[in-house]
């Protein structure tokens, strides 16, 4: 199975992704430059974290009108799975393939700390190893990862269970404490209406090896895994 | 032709930062000031003489990539090349 990871110009979580793939899962892995128009054989594809074109006008603005992004947008389309994580959540955000968009952190501070997070869906490529409700400690660094929607845009990712994870104390419980940003609903991650394009703020992939504080994160990875290959052997049933 | 184009925060949406500033403000002793928006300003060079092209590549721009319509809403002043 293939990672495609996209580089931007400012990406710094690109490398991240990628030794979480390749190094740690074993997978084939690649790196796609935000100016090439294909992803060419991506099995997934990975928006990673970083400060994209420097974060100016607003963060993911300016990334979402890379010529990789048409791609992105038809490989989601196709519905097969897109992870971004934090500068490529934004960009998700931006480009709509997500709905929302970020706010400054309430704070106005940028932090850079592990979180836990509450596993609220495992129906998602990104989840499917996850059980209900587990709790993950991941790290966040961001300014801008305060989650904001109208009132029926939340309702309507609510109703349509498509909050993925929510920001909680180590046991789980999530309350305004917990909540690092002042994100709606602690919101810390949601997917799309197809289920396959997930966005979340915090990075699983800095969180895949214990000698880095934490392997929580590689959960998301062998999720997509295993989606991949349960999807991949269906598909070969049905030839 | 210029353009000049404020983006704001919806009303809706909370503004850390004008909040921020607010309590600056009133902690220097300006009880007066009840609130303050913070927002982005743009000066744009139009190589447009029509106004009213001028004014619709402006809003174009503003509504596409300088304002993120969830939580911003923007307002465009056309001024003549040159005049302040």
């Amino acid at each position: 199975m293939t990672f495609a990871v996209v580089v931007f110009p400012g990406s710094n979580c690109d490398h991240d992704a990628y030794h979480a793939a390749k190094h740690v899962l074993g997978q084939q892995a690649r790196f796609v430059w935000h100016k090439e128009t294909s992803l060419g054989d991506a099995d997934v594809v990975i928006l990673p974290g970083g400060f994209s074109h420097g974060d100016y006008l607003r963060t993911g603005a300016i990334a979402r009108f890379s010529p990789v992004m048409a791609a992105v947008r038809e490989f989601a389309g196709a519905g097969r799975p897109v992870l971004g994580i934090c500068n490529g959540f934004q960009i998700l955000l931006e480009c709509g393939l997500l709905p929302g968009a970020m706010l400054r952190n309430r704070d106005l501070k940028f932090h850079c700390e592990h979180v836990h997070v509450r596993v609220e869906r495992t129906d998602t490529p990104f989840t499917s190893l996850c059980s209900p409700g587990q709790v993950l400690k991941v790290p966040i660094a961001h300014g801008e990862g305060n989650y904001f929607a109208p009132p029926e845009t939340i309702d309507q990712l609510e109703k349509q269970h498509r909050v993925l994870f929510r920001y909680c104390t180590p046991s789980g419980a999530v309350t305004d404490q917990a909540n690092p940003n002042g994100s709606l609903n602690g919101i810390a991650g949601i997917c799309s209406e197809g289920r396959n394009v997930v966005g979340l703020m915090p990075h699983p992939e800095r969180a895949c090896e214990l000698s880095v504080g934490s392997a929580d994160g590689l959960v998301m990875f062998e999720s997509a895994v295993h989606a991949m290959s349960r999807a991949g052997a269906l598909q070969a049933v049905a030839r | 032709m210029k353009a000049r184009v404020f983006v704001t925060l919806k009303p809706s949406v909370f503004d850390p930062q004008g909040h921020t500033i607010v309590e600056a403000l009133h902690s220097l002793g300006y009880g007066d000031v009840s609130d303050v928006r913070q927002g982005k300003f743009f000066e744009i060079d139009l190589a447009v003489k029509d106004q009213a092209a001028a004014e619709k590549l402006a809003a174009e721009v503003a509504d596409r990539v300088l304002a993120n319509p969830v939580i911003e809403s923007f307002k465009v002043e056309l001024t003549k090349a040159g005049a302040q």
